[in-house]
């Protein structure tokens, strides 16, 4: 049983959420450059600083690799640094991402999501974070304003944890999320302030305490400064749920690096990231007053990866149907597909899989799509034929 | 101007380091931190400076020092800035970012105008070889017309480079910086003075100053001062500043050296003055002589005679 809290309902988008999570977390940089639809954010931003609402240096860059690049600067200096990005931004960001995992600095970053170009979209889907999964950044997909909100919050602990100091990005689905008006319980400004603290850094440049960053290593060294970014990641996972737990305190809401919807018994389930997860819900419950023991696997923590939490649940289904909303040119899998074709290897886990691609530049993702993935699904369990393992939902052949 | 004796004689750069032997980037750094008088931060672009003075698990720099990427040093320092101002320290530290000539004319020339524009307080010193040493003598935009690089060989046909020089104190003067201007590392009391009054300036300051490469430019190794010097004694290089918009001539040259006195030691040169390139000899000195009159000029000198050529 969670223990009550009560908290102000505020009628925010996500965008909204995000820019109120990181005035909270006082951040003492904001670099940034607008793009849609992450603009609601520094646009929000924009206004506390404005308004002295909050003690925060907004530097307006002239990209968003200088956004980044501007970040890693401050976040150097020892400072709590935010920003956001989306789509192409995130991509022009593609080789600053490295170095701010590289030089393990502990930025957070909201992406809204938003599809790649060519054809130009505006519209959501994961491309642009899926084109960066390997870049040594924690990524955390929100399914709503409300998670956006929490993540955004408990990424600055997670990130500053000087057994992590990594750089987090927050997800949260471009429109779907990032425009779309919810009532988000938001907690008050001193409790933000006592969960969080100000940062502590490791290291810093420091006039007074002269260090040497970003050094050229060579064969001799480089191996073992990514070996190091790897056990990082490693040590992410206890601090994500020691985070959460705290946060669960004072929010009673309860985070993990995944979310599950009536598994323990289900025959067939669904994996996604983001707002799909809300849709699959829905027509899961609805399955399952048909009797149809159906269940849904949401990844709030995609990396790490969490192979062992997905196997565990995943070992008494008998098919799951992975939802990628984002192509892997040329691969075998959509990226999270590949994921739990990897978790199935590592395990041992028998659970019989399929892979779905939907919901690319925006399209709608329809209850009748995920319906028909979870009847292939169930289908899929009975051992019957379901055509392709890697197929479109919602294209036209 | 300042006297030797005045320098500190702590050296915050190297030795250690393995730049070349004769190295103008080298001696610039070097004498960069002796003009310091702050506590500084310093940020450097991807390049030979970078490269040769922070070879892990070693470092030549005994100040806060960061490298991140090839392009994004003004960016950087911009960020910096911004937690500096934050902590209430922006007045108590010179942050100083190092970029070479590809790093500033070329590839790190957005981030540089959006830092400019923005006004953040930090001085940037462009360290100019006048090609992508780093990589082995490419062309960049500062590399001057008819130059030999490995991507503008002197050909049978196409003898070196055939675009002009950019004008970076132009571009920065354009963005109403307070303070900007060119140096040469052989004239060392004229360079210190400068990075003390860009390091005063409140926002921020740009020196581009000339740093022979000897490998690039193919000239002995005991010669990068000669040279640095012949570069400005021919109005080759003209060292200027510009203080609120207003362009200011360091050093006149009254006499000048004429300008195969530059351009035969160096290896890059040496195919024009076969007779088949003598008119891009000229049309080299063309553009040398333009730009000593559009900057003298700029300075508010008396018109130049144009001296003879000297073909």
């Amino acid at each position: 049983m969670m223990k009550t809290v009560s908290q102000r309902i505020v009628g925010m988008n996500g965008d909204e959420a995000v820019a109120f999570a990181a005035k909270q977390a006082e951040v003492d940089v904001v670099a940034a450059y607008p793009i849609t639809p992450q603009t609601i954010i520094v646009e929000r931003f924009s206004d506390y600083v404005a308004n002295g609402e909050v003690d925060t240096q907004f530097v307006c860059v002239e990209s968003e690799h200088s956004a980044l690049s501007a970040c890693v600067g401050s976040s150097l200096i020892g400072s709590r640094v935010f920003t956001a990005t989306s789509s192409q931004g995130l991509a022009l960001m593609h080789e600053v991402l490295y170095l701010a995992s590289g030089l393990r600095t502990p930025i957070v970053m909201a992406v809204a999501n938003r599809a790649l170009s060519a054809p130009i979209n505006i519209h959501n889907d994961h491309s642009d974070m899926m084109g960066s999964r390997d870049c040594g950044w924690i990524q955390i997909y929100a399914e709503n304003a409300q998670e956006a909100y929490d993540w955004t919050l408990q990424a600055f602990r997670i990130a500053e944890d000087h057994k992590v100091s990594l750089p987090v990005t927050v997800n949260l689905d471009g429109f779907t999320i990032s425009h779309a008006m919810e009532g988000v319980a938001v907690l008050e400004d001193d409790q933000v302030s006592k969960f969080l603290g100000t940062r502590n850094p490791m290291y810093k440049l420091d006039a007074a305490n002269p260090m040497t960053f970003g050094a050229l290593a060579l064969p001799d060294y480089y191996s073992e400064f990514k070996r190091q970014q790897v056990e990082a990641m490693n040590n992410t996972p206890p601090v994500v749920t020691a985070v959460a737990d705290e946060f669960r305190k004072i929010s009673a809401r309860q985070y993990s690096a995944v979310s599950t919807f009536s598994v323990d018994d289900a025959e067939a389930a669904v994996i996604c990231l983001g707002s799909i997860a809300g849709t699959a819900r829905a027509v899961a419950t609805r399955l399952r007053q048909q009797g149809k023991r159906v269940g849904v696997i949401k990844i709030w923590q995609y990396r790490p990866f969490p192979t062992s939490e997905v196997a565990e649940l995943l070992s008494n289904v008998k098919s799951v149907g992975v939802i990628d909303r984002a192509v892997s040119f040329g691969a075998p899998y959509g990226a999270l597909c590949s994921d739990i074709a990897s978790t199935k290897v590592l395990t041992g886990i028998e659970t019989k899989m399929f892979n779905v691609i939907c919901g690319l530049g925006g399209r709608d993702v329809k209850p009748t799509d995920i319906e028909g993935v979870f009847e292939r699904a169930l289908r899929h369990a009975r051992g019957e034929p379901i055509g392709d393992t890697v197929s479109f939902v919602g294209v036209r052949t | 101007m300042v006297t030797l004796k005045e320098l500190p004689t702590q050296e915050l750069f190297g030795p250690g380091h393995r730049m070349c032997t004769g190295c103008g980037p080298a001696a610039t750094a070097r004498m960069t931190m002796k003009a310091l008088e702050k506590p500084a931060i310093l940020v450097n672009a991807t390049g030979c400076l970078e490269v040769a003075s922070t070879i892990y698990p070693d470092t030549a720099w005994k100040v806060p020092w960061v490298h991140t990427l090839f392009e994004n040093t003004a960016a950087v320092a911009s960020g910096i800035e911004a937690s500096l101002r934050k902590q209430g320290k922006a007045d108590t530290v010179d942050i100083v970012a190092f970029g070479g000539d590809g790093g500033t004319f070329d590839i790190g020339i957005q981030a540089l105008s959006g830092a400019l524009e923005r006004k953040h307080d930090f001085t940037y010193i462009c360290y100019d070889n006048e090609a992508y040493m780093n990589t082995g003598i490419q062309r960049s935009g500062a590399t001057p017309y008819g130059a030999a690089t490995t991507t503008t060989p002197a050909g049978s046909k196409i003898p070196g480079k055939m675009d002009p020089k950019k004008d970076l104190i132009g571009i920065c003067v354009a963005h109403g910086v307070e303070y900007a201007a060119t140096a040469s590392v052989a004239y060392w009391n004229d360079y210190i003075t400068k990075v003390r009054r860009a390091a005063a300036v409140k926002g921020p300051a740009v020196i581009h100053v000339l740093a022979p490469c000897p490998l690039g430019w193919r000239f002995e190794t005991s010669e990068t001062i000669k040279l640095a010097k012949l570069a400005v004694q021919t109005k080759y290089f003209p060292l200027y500043e510009v203080e609120h918009g207003k362009y200011k001539l360091s050093l006149k040259v009254p006499k000048p050296v004429p300008l195969e006195e530059f351009l035969k030691p160096q290896g890059r040169f040496r195919h024009l003055f076969a007779p088949e390139f003598a008119k891009d000899l000229e049309e080299l000195r063309k553009q040398v002589e333009s730009n000593w009159n559009r900057i003298t000029q700029l300075c508010g000198e008396p018109a130049a005679q144009t001296p003879p050529s000297s073909s």
